[in-house]
């Protein structure tokens, strides 16, 4: 494979840091004391990030290995009340990209499920367990206990609004 | 104690397949980690802090509107807003701003848009997308007036 067509492969965020390489580079060249102070900066924000990336990886493995899609889709099945516990559960629970979730919605919405019930389990979405840990290193675990229990309300109040909505809309 | 050996087996491949996907997530994301650092390093060493004190003006309500879409318009891994989210609030911005920023950058997909709305429906995903934008300038006041109560 040529050069070029191994560079045409690389996914955009290489470009980012490439380019933010590039910006450090003419920092050190021009003005080197923004360019040391932000490297300093840099190594201050690593060094305290990185054990904590140790948890995490450690969680994402956990998570990969008892939560599948077909374990969510499961419970997503239930009836009544429990289906909204579910939802939210499933959506915590869920990993990958959104994207990858999205046709399998479309199939439980198909099956049954209601605009309310997908936009909860996909609010549910931000609450990711394992990355917990870092954010209680910047924000205390006080904040982010309230934080994840004020979005859970709040995924229900915008499963229900949504119903409404949609239902206005047909 | 052939179908344990067996599933000790299988358990085992399930295992190492959780790991290498663990693994191959952060590596996904490795570069977009590094470049926001770098970038948070290099920002709030050229910005002061009176600019985000400008910049906020410490009115509850504008600034989680600011902090949600600055949030909605940027996309990639949740970690790059923690990093990004608590480097703001060292610099002196509102803990409601950046609450606003947090939520607003996992909850709204601007990205997915398109996506979503071929999969799902474009007036779902709108309606979708528009309200989990007003609720996270709701759950920033919520959630620093519960902090502000019990600590």
């Amino acid at each position: 494979m040529k050069f070029r067509d191994k560079l045409k492969r690389l996914p955009g965020s290489w470009y980012f840091l490439l380019i933010i390489i590039i910006v450090y580079f003419l920092f050190s060249i021009f003005n080197k004391k923004i360019y040391l102070d932000s490297l300093d900066f840099f190594g201050q924000i690593i060094y305290k990030i990185i054990p904590i990336f140790i948890l995490v990886f450690a969680l994402m493995s956990l998570s990969n290995y008892f939560i599948t899609p077909k374990f969510v889709m499961r419970h997503l099945s239930e009836k009544g009340f429990r289906k909204w516990f579910y939802v939210i559960v499933g959506g915590i629970l869920s990993t990958g990209p959104i994207y990858m979730w999205y046709p399998l919605l479309a199939d439980l919405r198909g099956k049954g499920l209601n605009y309310g019930l997908i936009a909860c389990f996909l609010y549910n979405r931000a609450i990711k367990i394992p990355l917990l840990p870092l954010a209680i290193l910047y924000f205390s675990w006080q904040y982010v206990l309230v934080l994840c229990f004020v979005m859970i309300f709040m995924s229900v109040v915008q499963g229900i609004f949504l119903n409404k909505l949609m239902e206005v809309n047909k | 104690m052939y179908k344990n050996i067996k599933m000790g087996v299988e358990n085992k491949f399930v295992m190492r397949r959780a790991i290498v996907g663990a693994a191959r997530g952060l590596w996904k994301s490795f570069p977009m980690i590094i470049g926001t650092v770098l970038l948070t390093s290099l920002i709030s060493t050229l910005i002061s802090k009176e600019f985000y004190t400008a910049v906020f003006s410490k009115n509850i309500f504008l600034d989680s509107v600011v902090g949600g879409l600055v949030g909605s318009i940027s996309a990639g891994n949740p970690i790059t807003s923690y990093i990004f989210g608590g480097e703001m609030l060292g610099q002196g911005v509102g803990l409601i701003a950046v609450t606003a920023f947090l939520v607003a950058w996992v909850t709204v997909g601007i990205i997915q848009l398109p996506a979503e709305s071929a999969i799902l429906g474009k007036k779902f995903a709108l309606l979708r997308n528009f309200t989990a934008f007003v609720l996270a300038i709701v759950v920033a006041i919520v959630t620093v007036l519960i902090l502000g109560v019990i600590m």
